[in-house]
């Protein structure tokens, strides 16, 4: 066995021991740390003149050089967590995040570089402040009666990471096979309205692939050069799959963006069968884990603790797809989703249009509110403005019905 | 949940801070140690090799089909002195399979010491790449005088250009998969320094990719010198493209025939081309800005990586050796629907491409025709076989005009071994 290693010295990265003989390596994306740190500040400070992301707007040089020297336990270093916003610049009009956890310490180690971005997300979030975790799917109140002749479908979807074991942007063949193995025996113990399989994207069928699809739940190899440039497509499509319920109301994909994520849904308004089903299968999973001693990366601070910073917190969107042709045009709309905290997308995800006045309306918030917050605000929200589209069919005004800020 | 976890991350105790993961000892045993080797074994317990072992059986590239469980144990743990790792040379070939017809490398230096420290799986990948070459006990024999060159001037009504391009990496630094942002930025200096010293027909001038004015881009991509971001998934999955476009950029001379990229897929690729069938004024121009620029660099205490067994050092073994590709756009209407085409390129140790490089179809009848062979034969004698075959072929095409019928040529020996 090698000598103890005090590691004071930042040239001398821990994860080696002194004689070249015994030097080996952990299994980490970026091993070079140490003989980066030979370099000066100023030559290894990325350019970012062009940018506009979170990260870029929080990343001075010295932050970088107070980072720089840093690595978490796994190795994960600053240049790892911020290669995909150096590689991404950004568009003028969506500001992106920029960069990812590697691990769960990564949001420790690097705090001068999370918490403002953080706080820039989510609203203010404070370095101080406790973030609320309620699954209790009985306190959610109403949502059973969302008129299905405009709610045409109610969906919640979460992530979850696995403690023990480094995330996508890192993670080593051996490590993600684990998660999958633990995954897929925590899914298989599943009964009742649970009761599924698992079709790991290697092994699947053409036929098994074609249903996956027609059925839109199969997950493609990422093209999104956020990810790509984040290492999150490595060794695809190796430990990667989906596992759904024979009802396909319970989807669970594994290591794709993050460890888990899962997503509760069926046709039709009644986000409260939805967002119940959503909790109590997130809890038989949860408990398969925990017997492993492998349960979820939680803390008080940023509860779920996930790949990207703007899923911490609930990591939760709760949604529907609605009709709202006319409130959709009418010129207050934005005005009231911000005040209702939903955001607007179109049916075909992030950043599509919407076809036919029909739109997805989802919680805009994810830290600093509780799952079953989230969830009120949406089923609240969209009922409200199911209302609002009723007033306008009939010619009338909604002026009255326009919401304080939430 | 694990509240308790707040109160361990403000004290940070590893005791705690293990005890409150959940997770087995062994488990974290290797995230909080300050014995780095206690670590890095407990780490190699809870994952083997065999845990880590890459699924390759879809795939066809070089790597996959020299990579085995015995030498990825064997290598798994080893690191470059540079920390680059087996893992990162054959991510690429990993997340690309390859195609049933396409035989890629399937993997990529990080460092000049990546092809000595991995060399269990560099050499088989090495010698089915360059056809039967070994680098235990083969030497590559480099040679830059263009003086030896003859019959290197074709006739100019099939020949419509002639160009030579090759790569250099800058010893004592890591190659474009590896390297950080400063030792980019020095290749970038190092170089951008060397070629401000050229002079006459090779004086020139320098336009980096951040800094380029649109006017500039605008006239580099009319002149066909502009390259750009990479997007073929071998090259972003070896890291080539991180930190996009810092301190990437084009040098040509000013009268357009001596071009260099800086930190492209290599340290510098270098390219000699003129409109016409001159190659020996192309190579010679070639070998000569090579030479210069090589001593101007020696004047400053750098040098070109390069050994005896794999001369010059690149980041795709595909390019060691020479790392030359000597070509011309020739016209070949009659010949290239002759049946025998192909036996007589494969014979003449030639390839043919689209005039729009790799992989592109045919325009017509004009072919992009270049050697096949990059290691075990010099730059001369690659050239001398670029020379000799293209004028074979050129013949074949007067022949099949006159109504004469060809042969197909004795298949050159590619290497003395």
């Amino acid at each position: 066995m090698g000598s103890k290693h005090r590691g004071s010295d930042p040239k001398d990265c821990y994860l080696f021991s002194h004689t070249d003989r015994r030097k080996s390596a952990i299994m980490t994306k970026n091993c070079n740390n140490a003989y980066k740190l030979k370099f000066a500040v100023e030559e290894e400070y990325p350019d970012l003149s062009q940018h506009n992301n979170h990260m870029a707007k929080v990343l001075t040089k010295d932050i970088y050089n107070k980072l720089r020297s840093k690595e978490t336990p796994s190795g994960f270093t600053l240049d790892d967590c911020i290669q995909t916003g150096v590689d991404n610049p950004g568009h003028p009009f969506i500001m992106t995040v920029g960069c990812v956890a590697g691990d769960e310490e990564s949001y420790e180690v690097f705090k001068e570089l999370f918490d403002p971005i953080i706080s820039d997300r989510h609203g203010g979030y404070k370095p101080t402040d406790k973030h609320k975790t309620d699954l209790n799917f009985e306190n959610l109140k109403g949502g059973d009666d969302l008129d299905p002749n405009y709610v045409l479908s109610s969906r919640v979807r979460t992530g979850r990471s696995i403690k023990g074991f480094t995330l996508p942007p890192t993670n080593s063949r051996g490590e993600r096979r684990a998660v999958e193995k633990l995954s897929i025996e925590a899914l298989n113990s599943l009964d009742g309205e649970f009761k599924g399989k698992y079709y790991p994207l290697k092994d699947m069928t053409d036929k098994e692939q074609e249903q996956l699809i027609a059925d839109h739940f199969l997950f493609d190899k990422p093209v999104s050069p956020l990810l790509l440039a984040a290492g999150m497509a490595r060794d695809w499509p190796d430990a990667r799959g989906i596992w759904h319920n024979d009802n396909k109301t319970f989807l669970v994909w594994v290591n794709e963006e993050d460890h888990l994520r899962v997503i509760s849904m069926q046709k039709g308004g009644n986000m409260k069968e939805v967002f119940k089903r959503f909790c109590v299968g997130l809890q038989k999973i949860e408990d398969v884990f925990k017997k492993h001693n492998h349960g979820f990366m939680w803390n008080e601070h940023l509860g779920f603790v996930l790949t990207c910073p703007s899923n911490l917190g609930t990591g939760l969107r709760g949604g529907v797809h609605v009709k709202l042709p006319k409130l959709s045009t009418h010129a207050k709309f934005e005005e009231i989703l911000t005040r209702l905290r939903l955001q607007k997308r179109g049916t075909g995800g992030v950043d599509t249009a919407s076809v036919g006045g029909v739109f997805d309306i989802s919680n805009a918030d994810r830290l600093g509110s509780s799952e079953v917050q989230q969830v009120q605000l949406v089923v609240d929200g969209v009922k409200l403005m199911v209302e609002m589209e009723k007033k306008l069919e009939k010619g009338e005004s909604i002026d009255a019905m326009i919401p304080a800020q939430k | 949940m694990a509240s308790s976890f707040a109160k361990v991350m403000s004290s940070r105790t590893t005791g705690l801070l293990m005890a409150s993961l959940g997770a087995g000892a062994v488990a974290t045993g290797y995230l909080l140690n300050d014995n780095a080797a206690v670590v890095a074994e407990q780490r190699r317990k809870l994952y083997p090799p065999s845990a880590d072992y890459p699924d390759l059986r879809k795939h066809n590239n070089c790597m996959a089909g020299a990579m085995t469980p015995a030498i990825y144990a064997k290598l798994r743990d080893k690191i470059t002195p540079n920390n680059w790792t087996l893992d990162q040379c054959i991510q690429t070939g990993v997340d690309n399979p390859g195609h049933p017809f396409i035989k890629t490398v399937g993997m990529v230096a990080g460092d000049e010491e990546s092809y000595e420290v991995f060399a269990e799986i560099f050499d088989p990948v090495i010698k089915d790449r360059h056809n039967g070459y070994d680098p235990k006990t083969m030497k590559h024999p480099t040679d830059l005088d263009a003086s030896k060159i003859h019959s290197g001037v074709f006739d100019e009504n099939y020949v419509l250009s002639s160009r030579v391009r090759t790569g250099r990496s800058i010893r004592g630094l890591t190659l474009p998969p590896a390297c950080s942002r400063s030792e980019r930025r020095e290749v970038e200096r190092v170089t951008v320094q060397a070629l401000a010293g050229l002079k006459g027909d090779l004086s020139g001038h320098y336009y980096s990719l951040t800094e380029m004015t649109e006017q500039e881009q605008q006239r580099l991509i009319d002149d066909h010198f502009l390259f750009d971001k990479p997007v073929s998934p071998l090259l972003t999955c070896a890291f080539m493209a991180r930190d996009w476009p810092d301190a990437r950029g084009i040098w040509h001379n000013n009268e357009k025939t001596f071009l260099i990229w800086i930190n492209e897929e290599d340290h510098t690729r270098v390219i000699s081309m003129e409109k016409g069938g001159n190659m020996k004024r192309v190579f010679e121009r070639f070998c000569r800005g090579l030479k210069q620029v090589e001593h101007l660099i020696q004047e400053r205490g750098w040098e070109f990586m390069w050994n005896e067994r794999l001369g010059y050092i690149l980041t795709c073994p595909s390019n060691l050796g020479t790392g030359l590709r000597a070509g011309v756009h020739v016209r070949l209407p009659k010949l290239s629907k002759d049946p025998r085409f192909g036996k007589i390129l494969d014979n003449l140790r030639l390839q043919k491409r689209g005039t729009g490089g790799v992989d592109t179809a045919a325009v017509g009848d004009t072919f992009d025709i270049s050697n096949l062979d990059r290691l075990g034969k010099s730059e001369v004698e690659l050239v001398q076989v670029v020379v000799d075959g293209v004028n074979y072929l050129i013949e074949c095409e007067k022949r099949l005009e006159k109504g004469q019928d060809i042969k197909i040529p004795a298949p050159i020996q590619h290497f003395k071994k």
